[in-house]
């Protein structure tokens, strides 16, 4: 029955992606509920085509490369884990998880996490650099027509000359992290999940 | 052998005679009649009143798992003042590399939780209402509870079930037979007042074939001939609701089978305005036939769905411009059902209408309040577009729904390109205009 989908997930897989994540067992649940009212094709997993039916996040001008996100490399089907995954970085940093044990690896939504996140939106052939192209299409997306092809281009240019340490014309996951070292990426990139 | 059955043949033949005969009185002195002189005995508020100790009592015994709670908490901050907060110390012009966290972080919480998808299916309600249908995440239902669910099975689909399809049947029947008959009288007062008697009678025995209980509010703003009336849409119902406390004229396409055969009888009595398929494109055609029907003060009052599909009956989305732009007075009505008797809205992409109608007459009962709201129209000044949100604004507000700007064509189709081109436009503002002062140009 489609209504039944909280049924449809068992315990042991509530209590990985606890662990993996750290979103709560009501959290993971309802999470759950939302995955499956996406899912029309009641296959167990999220298709491209899923997202794009979200009106709000077509309009979104990165729509298309946050729905990339959520695919693993190459893969045209997302499911229920790798979308908690994707998700758990936006949860908020709490402050007891700062003093947890460091042997576990660093938590999803970790400032770094955070960061690479956003890093991977700009870096679209995942080479770990930003080069002028990729700069240029991801603030074509965001402005459309709105603004000359020359102006755009000053504006990459200007970007890149500020960010780039090494002089590689390119911008590193580490000079990204040094650009924005003093904004609040904690709480920008965090979403307010309730309990 | 055969003598020993016999007087058992001729005692059970005599029973199911019997009882058949007192069905059939019950039905017609405690529905039929009652229904033709628009009376109630109060049967169903009862049966209202009864059902919802019920469920309270079901609710308190209920291990409840987690209630329905919003997954996350938005702020509605505005794209200029999210990233001017961003803007590290505030004077920096133009670009800024982490812009992109406001899209992002939007566009992930749009997936966790968005306002429209949400509208296109059933209403999750709080407590469990005794009916398979509705329970998601109640899966801890004593023994107790489940014996109540069983016999309310029973009470639905053995007793009820049967009771509204005959009334159906009836009602449909008697609304063909009629119609037909009272369009053969020639044009004049008798006609109408014929006609809407008979419409309204046939409606009363339909409500009673839904067990529908509504609550009619201020009735003094009911539609007058001449104008147009509009209501928020969840479900093909909500015409049996609203005709069967006033006469309009219905306005579709022309549809074959059974619902062309009332199509057609229920035009020989009273003008209604049915479209041909092809028709429908022209908007042209479409204001024209609907201005000259209000211009005939004759006529009855309009009934129409701006919204143009049905919505899950918790918001309002985008009314249609086409039936503002006419320039008559517009009746607005608003309907909201209350979820815990039975689900009225009709999702059709899950449901046909056939088991569509079989949820309706098998769930407890329909319990609606319908709101006549003071007539309105167009001010100076004020183009169809804005009138449309105003109306919609005050249904939104009587019923308590949410107003959404969002086109209820979304159910099926693709977000038009140009609100996203708005989202561009509106950052491309916030970059171009810091730079207003620099130095490029």
């Amino acid at each position: 029955m489609g209504s039944r989908a909280s049924s449809l997930l068992r315990e042991e897989d509530i209590e990985e992606i606890k662990k993996q994540t750290g979103f709560s067992h009501s959290q993971i649940t309802r999470l759950y509920s939302r995955f499956h009212s996406l899912d029309k094709g009641e296959n167990g997993a999220l298709s491209r085509e899923d997202f794009q039916r979200i009106p709000e996040l077509a309009i979104n001008p990165l729509g298309d490369r946050i729905i990339n996100a959520f695919f693993p490399e190459g893969e045209d089907q997302v499911n229920f884990r790798g979308f908690m995954r994707t998700l758990a970085h936006f949860r908020p940093v709490e402050d007891n998880e700062k003093n947890k044990d460091p042997t576990s690896g660093e938590p999803l939504n970790s400032r770094t996490n955070k960061l690479f996140f956003a890093f991977r939106l700009y870096d679209l052939d995942r080479d770990d650099k930003i080069s002028r192209d990729e700069l240029l299409q991801v603030l074509r997306m965001m402005v459309g027509v709105n603004i000359s092809d020359e102006q755009l281009g000053s504006i990459a240019d200007r970007t890149i000359q500020e960010a780039d340490t090494n002089g590689d014309m390119c911008i590193s996951f580490s000079e990204f992290t040094k650009v924005l070292e003093k904004v609040d990426v904690e709480q920008k990139m965090s979403i307010r999940f309730l309990h | 052998m055969e003598s020993y059955l016999f007087p058992f043949d001729s005692l059970i033949c005599m029973l199911l005679g019997i009882s058949f005969t007192v069905w059939f009185t019950l039905l017609l002195v405690f529905i039929i009649v009652p229904a033709i002189f628009g009376v109630s005995f109060g049967i169903r508020r009862l049966y209202m009143k009864s059902l919802i100790k019920l469920f309270e009592w079901a609710t308190l015994r209920m291990d409840n798992g987690e209630t329905l709670k919003r997954i996350i908490a938005k702020e509605p901050v505005s794209l200029e003042q999210e990233i001017q907060d961003m803007r590290r110390g505030g004077a920096e012009p133009e670009f800024d590399m982490s812009d992109i966290f406001y899209f992002c972080r939007r566009g992930v919480e749009s997936i966790v939780d968005d306002e429209v998808t949400k509208r296109f299916t059933a209403e999750e309600l709080e407590s469990w209402n005794l009916l398979t249908r509705s329970n998601y995440n109640f899966h801890h239902i004593s023994t107790r509870l489940t014996a109540l669910w069983g016999v309310g099975v029973l009470i639905r689909y053995g007793f009820l079930l049967p009771l509204r399809v005959t009334l159906a049947f009836t009602g449909v029947g008697l609304l063909v037979v009629l119609t037909s008959i009272v369009g053969l009288f020639p044009n004049g007062r008798m006609k109408n007042y014929l006609s809407d008697k008979v419409h309204l009678m046939c409606y009363r025995i339909c409500v009673r074939a839904l067990t529908a209980i509504i609550t009619y509010h201020d009735s003094e703003n009911k539609p007058k001939n001449g104008g147009i009336c509009v209501a928020n849409h969840t479900s093909p119902i909500d015409v049996i609701i609203l005709a069967s406390d006033g006469c309009y004229a219905m306005v579709g396409q022309v549809h074959g089978g059974l619902m062309g055969v009332i199509q057609r009888a229920m035009v020989k009595a009273c003008p209604h305005i049915w479209f041909e398929r092809s028709e429908v494109k022209d908007r042209h055609l479409v204001a024209k036939r609907l201005s000259d029907h209000v211009a005939d003060k004759s006529k009855l009052p309009i009934l129409i769905f701006p919204e143009g599909t049905c919505i899950n009956n918790t918001s309002v989305m985008m009314f249609k411009k086409g039936s503002f732009e006419i320039g008559c007075t517009v009746y607005p009505v608003a309907i909201k059902y209350d979820p815990r008797f039975g689900d009225a809205f009709w999702n059709s992409s899950k449901f046909g209408m056939v088991n569509y109608l079989l949820h309706m007459m098998s769930s407890w009962a329909i319990v609606c309040s319908v709101w006549y709201l003071p007539p309105m129209s167009r001010m100076e000044g004020e183009d169809a577009v804005q009138f449309a949100n105003r109306v919609k604004a005050a249904i939104a507000r009587k019923g308590g729904l949410a107003d959404l700007l969002w086109d209820g064509g979304l159910k099926r189709g693709k977000v038009k390109e140009v609100f996203k081109e708005e989202q561009q436009k509106l950052y491309s503002k916030v970059l171009v205009g810091s730079s207003e002062d620099g130095s490029s140009s």
